[in-house]
């Protein structure tokens, strides 16, 4: 159906991965993303697909594992303290390279913190939570269109790349209600699952592990995952940025705040400031490329995040101090307005050019 | 001359790494010779623990994966509902399913999961050195316990086929020992009912306890281990069939 | 007798439970050791039954229990272990 319907994030995503072909569900509760999981326990039984309501968030990752290495494409969505009893099993999918999509509706924190919207489980997400050596691709959305159109990609490079790939929406995007357009995607042309485990019959058996004893043998799978992932960074990488061709401050920002900062931008250019913005639709791969070759202008760079700044330290590592990057955020549940980052953009001053 | 006894066809031909006199090769034999007379051997997709017997897939020759510890039952459960028509069994020591997984097994039978899951109950955490385990009776000396299993500090031994049995979604739960051949007959017997009710779509959690000897940890010799099953283990941990009920969806 | 086990010497650990099993008592543990350095199990076939006791019991599987086809009696069906694929 290529019909408008207005409906809020949280559910919107949810039908968009049954669109995808999502095969199994399994949650637990957690607010600020509870419409998730009661939306799927209806859907997915009308679809003949699995849903479980798990006794935990640590057996909802590994129902994940489970179904996953069977061959199946398996979804869980959870909120931040959620996401963090999952990080073991995350490390288990990335040892054992299965594909998994993992929703995080990311609320204030550290500890049971609060249920309103946060952009606090950067680290979490792009430096992996979990133990080990090991990547997850990160998508960060910022609109319910935009998260309605992560989902297909999710499951898609999931399969394609045998990764985890974790999606950062938050508390507004959860509950906010935006006309979306609900529509089957192309799928990638993607590998076969001969790894799967489906039976052993007319083979010999598959084994989904990863524990490695024998001296050298993880050590090689390390380096497999890392050009896997190199793979990743050179193929997948989505970034947005507008008006950056004369810009002198660039404001950098993902998801729920980079809504917000192009409101300032645009009034921004209204007073005459020349702003612009860069965007980062994958936060990993991070576009480092894109924001270093903006940085080989002499310009000030602004991250906003809805914490107490993780991406900026991405930021100044691709900008690697050819510019000044500064800082404006609000952890713990605190939203950034268009007028308080305006104020911030104001205030920087941007020394003559010679 | 005939042969009477051979080495079943899923059982790998391949050393294992387990102690001499360990259970977990009994075990293993059982499970595998249960699957070979079921014929379910290319359906079947088996769970490894997280203990000994972590490398269970490099002797037992169906597909299988290897999860986080005491994860087995809702990585079973993933599995299973996606996959209807495979037997879906899980081995798990006691750590794995009475210590760290007791949240996943019970949740797995109460939600009536259709799978198999054999526990293997030897008093003791084998892999990291022979510390205490949820099962570890009083009196028993170990890594952690080197007075002697206190209950006041350390609890009492957990009777998990007790706490299953009361659950309506375990539909069989036996407890059997591999501390003689008679016993391990019996063990036989259960654990193919275990893996038959799930091929014959029981609507329900199959769970069969086999006490099983440490000779490593019990710091005792293989032929005392069993003799210690028999004399001391059975006293805490009675065997018998706690619950067979035949029900389908 | 009618029976015989053959022990798979290089792979017994020497554990020593099929010695406390055979009703006949004709399986000791060698005074020399294997390639692994267990002691292994050894037997002497006189008088064996094809009970596949020793067999049930040993937990690496390594004894296979054969029976001379014409052989009368030795334990009933009942207690045979089943495992056998004739094809």
């Amino acid at each position: 159906m290529t019909e408008r319907v207005l409906v809020c994030g949280n559910e919107a995503l949810a039908e968009a991965a049954i669109i995808a072909g999502c095969d199994a569900y399994f949650g637990y509760p957690i607010t600020p993303q509870n419409e998730i999981i009661a939306y799927m326990s209806k859907r997915m039984p009308e679809e003949e697909r699995v849903f479980v309501q798990s006794e935990s968030e640590l057996a909802a990752i590994n129902m994940v594992y489970g179904a996953a290495a069977t061959g199946k494409r398996a979804m869980t969505s959870s909120s931040s303290p959620g996401i963090s009893l999952m990080q073991e099993g995350i490390s288990y999918l990335a040892g054992a390279e299965l594909p998994a999509v993992v929703v995080n509706v990311m609320r204030g924190g550290p500890g049971l913190g609060n249920i309103a919207p946060s952009q606090g489980d950067y680290f979490q997400a792009t430096r992996g939570g979990g133990h080990g050596d090991y990547r997850t691709i990160v998508l960060g959305p910022w609109s319910v269109q935009e998260l309605v159109d992560c989902m297909p990609l999710a499951f898609d490079l999931a399969d394609q790349y045998r990764m985890t790939v974790l999606i950062l929406a938050d508390g507004i995007l959860g509950q906010m209600m935006e006309p979306v357009v609900l529509q089957k995607k192309l799928r990638r042309e993607l590998p076969a699952k001969d790894w799967a485990l489906t039976g052993a019959k007319g083979r010999s058996q598959n084994i989904v592990r990863s524990l490695w004893l024998q001296e050298g043998v993880l050590e090689q799978l390390n380096y497999k995952l890392q050009a896997k992932y190199r793979q990743v960074q050179k193929n997948e990488v989505i970034c947005e940025q507008y008006a950056l061709e004369d810009a002198e401050i660039v404001v950098v920002a993902y998801g729920i705040a980079a809504r917000i900062v192009r409101g300032a931008v645009n009034k921004a250019r209204q007073e005459g400031i020349k702003a612009g913005w860069i965007r980062p639709v994958t936060l990993w791969p991070f576009p480092a490329e894109q924001i270093s070759q903006a940085a080989d202008e002499f310009r000030i760079f602004l991250v906003v995040e809805m914490s107490c700044g993780q991406m900026v330290e991405d930021v100044k590592l691709a900008v690697a101090g050819k510019v000044p990057v500064l800082f404006y955020g609000r952890p713990g549940g605190g939203v950034p307005t268009v007028e308080e980052i305006l104020d911030k953009i104001r205030q920087m001053t941007v020394p003559v050019r010679r | 001359m005939k042969a009477v006894f051979k080495r079943t066809q899923s059982l790998k031909n391949y050393p294992t790494h387990y102690c001499p006199g360990c259970g977990h090769g009994i075990a293993h034999r059982l499970i595998a010779e249960a699957i070979d007379e079921l014929g379910i051997r290319e359906r079947t997709i088996g769970i490894a623990p997280v203990g000994c017997a972590v490398l269970a897939y490099n002797y037992l020759d169906v597909d299988m994966v290897e999860v986080a510890h005491g994860r087995a039952p809702a990585v079973a459960t993933g599995m299973k509902r996606t996959n209807p028509d495979k037997i879906i069994f899980s081995y798990q020591g006691d750590g794995d399913l009475a210590a760290i997984g007791t949240a996943e097994i019970i949740h797995a039978a109460h939600r009536a999961e259709q799978i198999t899951v054999i526990f293997i109950n030897n008093a003791v955490f084998g892999m990291t050195g022979g510390q205490m385990a949820p099962t570890t009776v009083l009196g028993q000396v170990t890594a952690t316990t080197q007075q002697g299993r206190d209950a006041h500090s350390q609890g009492y031994p957990l009777q998990i086929s007790e706490l299953l049995a009361v659950l309506p979604g375990a539909v069989y739960v036996e407890r059997c020992a591999l501390s003689s051949v008679a016993r391990i007959r019996q063990a036989k017997k259960a654990v193919r009912h275990a893996f038959e009710l799930q091929a014959t779509g029981a609507a329900g959690l199959s769970l069969v306890e086999l006490l099983s000897p440490c000779p490593t940890y019990w710091h005792t010799s293989p032929a005392k281990a069993m003799e210690w099953i028999e004399t001391e283990m059975t006293k805490v941990f009675p065997l018998g069939c706690l619950k067979n009920v035949t029900r389908t969806p | 007798m009618a029976g015989k086990i053959i022990i798979d010497i290089e792979r017994c650990k020497g554990c020593g439970l099929c010695v406390t099993v055979c009703p006949k008592g004709r399986i000791i543990i060698s005074k020399r050791s294997n390639k692994s350095g267990y002691f292994p199990a050894e037997v002497t076939n006189i008088e064996c039954t094809a009970c596949a006791m020793c067999a049930i019991i040993c937990p690496d599987a390594v004894i296979e229990v054969y029976r001379d086809k014409n052989t009368v009696g030795g334990p009933s069906k009942k207690d045979r272990p089943i495992l056998v694929k004739d094809k």
